[in-house]
């Protein structure tokens, strides 16, 4: 048992580093965008339109990953698409982590009818597609990035508030609770101080994978162009847009759609990886 | 509790959820500030003309109002005119339905065979290079969702090696003999096998975007399951008798395994149906998640709530069999 305990570990540290490496990379490229990237990010050349990338016969060596149908520098787009796709992951994963878990420490912790109430919203919430949730919202709020936030925050609050209910429910029948209400703490910093640590690793946890779900929502949107307006570049609408010349310049959809393959399996891996760090029986 | 008194149970709060979704996209949709009367209208309308269309899909009446009036025609089975195409929503909606039902329901098949195999062959080959292989694989394919994959699929068969419709659900040159719009089964039932090997070479790619994700779950949870059942006293007694590996794995461990994975595969199949909306619009799919996205692209209300009302329908009436299928299955729920 030993043995296999080492290489669980081993592989999730491995798995750890190299999403947080490739995490690390990203935010860098994202805050530094104006300077790392080789191009204007909308600079247009109809006349070096679908250069392929460098490798290719006919490349150009200024344009590594080629250029796209308005003759836009691939590698620029993709540099500056990730501060939409980080600032969305980061801004609206804290914003759903902070009001779902809230919501779900609520409920868990207080039953009764905040329970009640918040639960039914829940069932509610399940019963959309959550896809087509997110497009009705974008249409009623107009396109722009506080509608995608806005919009992720509305739809993925229940990930957090089903968990944390649960979680803040077991911890709450635990004996350490009882002792603190029988020394006549209030009940809501009770909640704070003493449930709330308790279930932070959770927290944690599905915060990381929420983030990695805004990136694909934020693509998603996008690639139906209900994203931002089109002169801030998004991996999303780079891909709406390779997709249509799939034939004719494959490298406009494939560059970005490893970058985001990379990214929401980063999350994705980050997120687990945590999970097995936070487990008392792998530690 | 008996299971009649469950079913009323669950029934009660379904209706509950199916009114709370009607009340939440009547009133979101009634904030849209774009005006889906201005956009019918030719150029040139008086100020009349613009009362009479209003008057005509209800919308001079204040929200509350609207929303009554509404609420009884769905009751009624009406779910008024779409404003785009000027037909009645339900029969667009149902026209729609069979082929996202067959998508889903032929996305769920191909999970289930992938997810099945590689639970078998994982526990077949524990403790060696292949089981580690499919974690790796599971892990992948659980982390990514189905829009990326459906990307993935559009390179491999569509650009690398294009062996595979990319869009659309049928070669529009195909003259279709059919009398509902169940493509896949009718094609079948008449034996007209050209026209079911164009629907699934459509499908293909779809339907494996939507059963990568749902086949890695299912992977790792019967693997678990026959990993735990496989330790147990029983199947060791089944070895001792003298069957064989694969003797014991699918007929002694197996049945024993695979009721939680039944369960989950219930609830994660209303994800799977979820995300046909995206992948119907990735590949060109005539079924309702693409009627959806043109009909908010469009502003057309009737439509869309009538969509979505659909969809929420769709989800609980899935969770409600599953939990009575799980009832029934499970002997320590049936007389509890």
């Amino acid at each position: 048992m030993a043995d296999a305990r080492g290489l669980v570990k081993r592989r999730a540290g491995a798995r750890l580093w190299l999403s947080a490496g490739w995490l690390t990379l990203l935010a860098l490229a994202a805050v530094f965008a104006p300077l790392i990237a080789p191009h204007d990010p909308l600079a247009q050349d109809l006349f070096g339109a679908r250069l392929p990338p460098f490798w290719e016969h006919g490349a150009d060596a200024a344009f590594p990953l080629g250029t796209d149908s308005l003759g836009r520098d691939v590698l620029s787009r993709i540099i500056h698409g990730a501060r939409v796709a980080l600032g969305v992951a980061l801004i609206a994963g804290t914003l759903t982590c902070l009001i779902g878990a809230l919501l779900g420490l609520i409920a868990g912790y207080f039953r009764g009818w905040p329970d009640m109430v918040i639960s039914r919203f829940v069932d509610i919430w399940m019963a959309f597609p959550p896809v087509l949730f997110a497009i009705l919202l974008i249409a009623v709020l107009g396109t722009g990035l506080s509608s995608i936030i806005i919009a992720i925050v509305v739809i993925d609050w229940t990930r957090f508030a089903r968990v944390i209910r649960a979680e803040a429910m077991s911890q709450g029948a635990m004996d350490y609770v009882a002792s603190a209400q029988v020394a006549g703490r209030k009940r809501f910093s009770i909640m704070l101080a003493e449930i709330l640590p308790n279930v932070l690793p959770t927290i944690v946890v599905l915060l990381t994978l929420e983030m990695g779900i805004a990136v694909i929502v934020e693509a998603i949107l996008s690639f139906v162009n209900l994203s931002i307006s089109t002169d801030q570049p998004t991996w999303g609408s780079m891909i709406a847009e390779g997709r249509l010349s799939i034939h004719q310049a494959w490298w406009v959809l494939v560059f970005p759609l490893i970058t985001l393959f990379l990214t929401v399996l980063s999350f994705s891996q980050l997120g687990e990886g945590l999970k097995d760090h936070f487990d008392p029986v792998l530690r | 509790m008996t299971l009649i008194r469950r079913i009323l149970l669950r029934l009660l709060t379904m209706a509950i959820t199916l009114f709370g979704v009607a009340v939440i996209v009547f009133f979101v949709i009634r904030v849209v500030p774009g005006n889906p009367i201005a956009m019918m209208l030719p150029p040139g309308a008086g100020e009349e003309d613009i009362a009479r269309l209003k008057a005509l899909y209800g919308l001079d009446k204040t929200i509350p109002e609207q929303f009554v009036i509404w609420l009884s025609g769905v009751l009624h089975g009406d779910f008024g005119t779409s404003i785009t195409t000027r037909q009645p929503v339900l029969g667009l909606v149902l026209s729609r339905l069979p082929a996202t039902i067959e998508l889903s329901v032929m996305a769920l098949v191909v999970a289930v065979i992938i997810g099945g195999a590689l639970a078998l062959t994982g526990t077949r080959r524990r403790g060696t290079r292949t089981e580690g292989a499919i974690d790796v694989a599971n892990g992948m394919a659980l982390s990514v969702p189905d829009f990326l994959w459906g990307l993935v699929l559009i390179l491999l068969f569509g650009v690398l090696w294009p062996v595979f419709h990319i869009s659309g659900r049928v070669s529009p040159a195909l003259d279709l003999p059919f009398s509902t719009n169940f493509y896949l089964f009718e094609s079948v039932l008449r034996l007209r096998f050209d026209i079911w090997a164009d629907l699934v070479s459509h499908m293909f790619m779809p339907s494996l975007a939507l059963a990568i994700p749902l086949a890695a779950i299912i992977a790792q949870l019967l693997k678990q399951s026959l990993k735990e059942t496989m330790n147990l006293d029983y199947v060791t007694l089944a070895r001792t008798k003298g069957y064989g590996e694969n003797h014991v794995i699918t007929r002694e461990a197996l049945p024993n395994a695979v009721l939680p994975t039944l369960t989950l595969i219930g609830v994660q199949f209303t994800f799977l149906i979820g995300g046909t909306v995206i992948i119907e619009r990735l590949f060109s799919y005539e079924g309702l998640g693409n009627m959806a996205i043109d009909a908010v692209i469009n502003r057309d209300l009737p439509l869309i709530q009538g969509i979505v009302i659909l969809f929420a329908l769709i989800f609980t009436v899935v969770n409600l069999v599953v939990d009575l299928t799980y009832a029934a299955l499970n002997p320590r729920l049936r007389h509890g």
